[in-house]
């Protein structure tokens, strides 16, 4: 932006602060306000309908570690988020060279592959859920691996989220891995042609280094999101079956609206949230490290 | 000729990846009670799941429900955020680089953390079971997703522009609404489209702040749609593809702009 020095600069700054004002006041009220009380409700025991309230200090954290049922609710919104971002960005990033390649009907192609992400994460959850019920699901299909009922079995039912999720959410990915493809100087490929490299060699030599950024960026979006997860598994499962489902957000969720329990559920939204926060900080580090390496 | 087809074998796939699950939807929306429960083959198709879906349930209402909210979610937003992200876009001042970081912080914070001093909150107002108390909240990821996308809609109309009017005696205020909107207007729309289908989407501030049938928005009555009776995945069918389709038309009709929109965050910068 151009500085020039200008009498009316300090009016420009109040103009801009009022502008900015009606944004920030929002947010602070329904956004920085509503986590700060939640940090202040975590260190309360809270109970709406016996409108009990007291300050019982580190009281919830002290329940908190050893609650075997927090730990295993932290393992599968761990496990959801690996595994989902995993294969998020393998699929993506296929979805992304093949849109790069000038595909035939590329047009058709991408509208498709928005297609998934418009849908609400409720109604993908439902569609999905008719194939993941086995016999009980749609038995025209006559698909023999999904034999089993899915989202009633242990151990499946996890994967049935993630599948949803994946589906739902690959095409945000590939489409963000597209616009980095798209940056990519033609020079580069050129320059890897006339050293005859292969086009796999020029894939791992050029493509991926040059992509490094922006797949950075992509990780921690989709790991940030992925770490809330509430509504795939809340409409598919419901944490169950035996809770082997059960992610932080469903978890503090049960506690909170049908516990009626405000106090733990905070304290468990609390350590869902400074888990995303050391995500978003380690992040920073890595980055801010890589940066002056340079 | 055989890149060619193998290009066009990865194509149909991930059109298949893509489209596959919703027709699976449609056909299962069209099938009659019987062929669902057992039958290997349908034999006719009806439409009695749509009669179904929409018979005794407030359905209608609630896409007019998540229709309101979505839209006035979207207004506010725009109102609110396309000034804000004009003054840091082209404002000389301190504190932008405050704005936007805490913004994007905002953006992660996982839902669950404030929803119980948000459920409070809207108690403590007198909102609860309003479609007004959706609106307060969805602000809380609608608002920060605004201001991304529109300052960067609004970096990329030349400053040369904003100094000739600044010159001709306009005020920041009068730049943003004389000039800054009408050459921001392509972003503007971009992010319409973009925060209403987020708050069309929105499920977790929907199911805790709302309890009357009537006031359900679209993701919650969906969600809700089974347990009044066993399963009726007929019509839970007809009612998914009534909720999606409007969004997959919104969708496939702005293609361009929303993919500019969704992506040029994470690109620039």
């Amino acid at each position: 932006m151009s500085a020039l020095p200008s009498t009316g600069e300090g009016k420009e700054r109040r103009a801009g602060r009022l502008m900015m004002a009606p944004a920030v006041l929002v947010l602070v009220a329904v956004a920085l306000y509503p986590t700060l009380a939640s940090i202040w409700l975590s260190f309360q025991r809270l109970i709406l309908v016996f409108h009990e309230r007291r300050f019982v200090g580190m009281g919830n954290y002290a329940f908190l570690v050893r609650d075997a049922r927090f730990f295993s609710a932290l393992g599968h919104t761990v496990y959801f988020t690996v595994v989902s971002v995993t294969a998020e960005l393998v699929l993506g990033l296929v979805f992304a060279l093949l849109l790069h390649a000038r595909p035939p009907a590329k047009n058709l192609l991408r509208a498709a592959i928005l297609v998934p992400w418009a849908m609400p994460t409720v109604v993908s959850a439902k569609m999905w859920a008719l194939f993941f019920l086995g016999e009980n699901g749609l038995p025209f299909f006559g698909i023999s691996i999904f034999d089993v009922n899915w989202l009633g079995t242990p151990g499946y039912a996890m994967h049935a989220a993630i599948a949803v999720d994946v589906w739902k959410t690959t095409p945000f990915v590939a489409l963000l891995l597209l616009a980095g493809l798209v940056g990519i100087p033609q020079s580069l490929y050129d320059a890897a042609a006339l050293d005859g490299a292969s086009s796999l060699r020029t894939f791992f030599a050029v493509t991926l280094p040059v992509l490094r950024r922006i797949l950075a960026v992509t990780v921690l979006l989709r790991a940030l999101d992925a770490f809330r997860v509430f509504d795939v598994v809340y409409v598919l499962t419901d944490g169950g079956p035996a809770n082997t489902t059960e992610t932080l957000s469903v978890y503090a969720y049960k506690t909170m609206m049908r516990g009626g329990d405000f106090g733990y559920g905070s304290t468990l939204a609390t350590a869902t949230f400074l888990c995303v926060l050391a995500m978003g900080g380690l992040y920073f580090l890595v980055i801010d490290s890589e940066e002056e390496t340079r | 000729m055989r890149r060619r087809a193998l290009q066009w074998l990865a194509v149909l796939a991930v059109l298949g990846f893509c489209v596959v699950p919703l027709l699976g939807q449609v056909v299962t929306s069209l099938l009659p009670a019987q062929a669902l429960l057992g039958a290997a083959t349908p034999s006719a198709w009806s439409l009695d799941n749509y009669r179904g879906a929409l018979q005794g349930r407030p359905l209608v209402r609630s896409l007019v429900n998540s229709i309101v909210v979505a839209g006035a979610t979207t207004f506010f937003c725009l109102v609110l955020g396309s000034m804000a992200s004009f003054a840091l876009a082209k404002l000389r001042m301190r504190g932008k680089r405050w704005l936007l970081g805490g913004a994007l912080a905002i953006s992660m914070f996982p839902p669950i953390a404030t929803v119980s001093p948000l459920y409070l909150l809207i108690r403590e107002l007198g909102l609860r079971d309003s479609l007004g108390a959706l609106v307060l909240s969805y602000m809380t990821f609608a608002l920060p997703l605004t201001l991304f996308v529109l300052t960067r809609f609004f970096r990329e109309i030349p400053d040369a522009i904003y100094e000739a009017a600044r010159v001709d005696g306009c005020t920041p205020f009068q730049t943003w609404w004389r000039i800054g909107l009408p050459l921001a207007m392509p972003g503007i729309a971009s992010t319409a489209i973009l925060v209403f289908i987020s708050a069309y989407n929105e499920f977790l501030y929907a199911i805790t702040f709302i309890s009357s049938p009537d006031k359900r928005t679209v993701p919650v009555a969906i969600s809700l749609f089974a347990s009044d009776r066993i399963e009726p995945w007929g019509e839970i069918a007809a009612a998914s593809v009534i909720a999606g389709i409007p969004l997959v038309l919104v969708t496939v009709l702005f293609q361009r702009r929303i993919v500019t929109a969704l992506t040029q965050g994470a690109v620039k910068d």
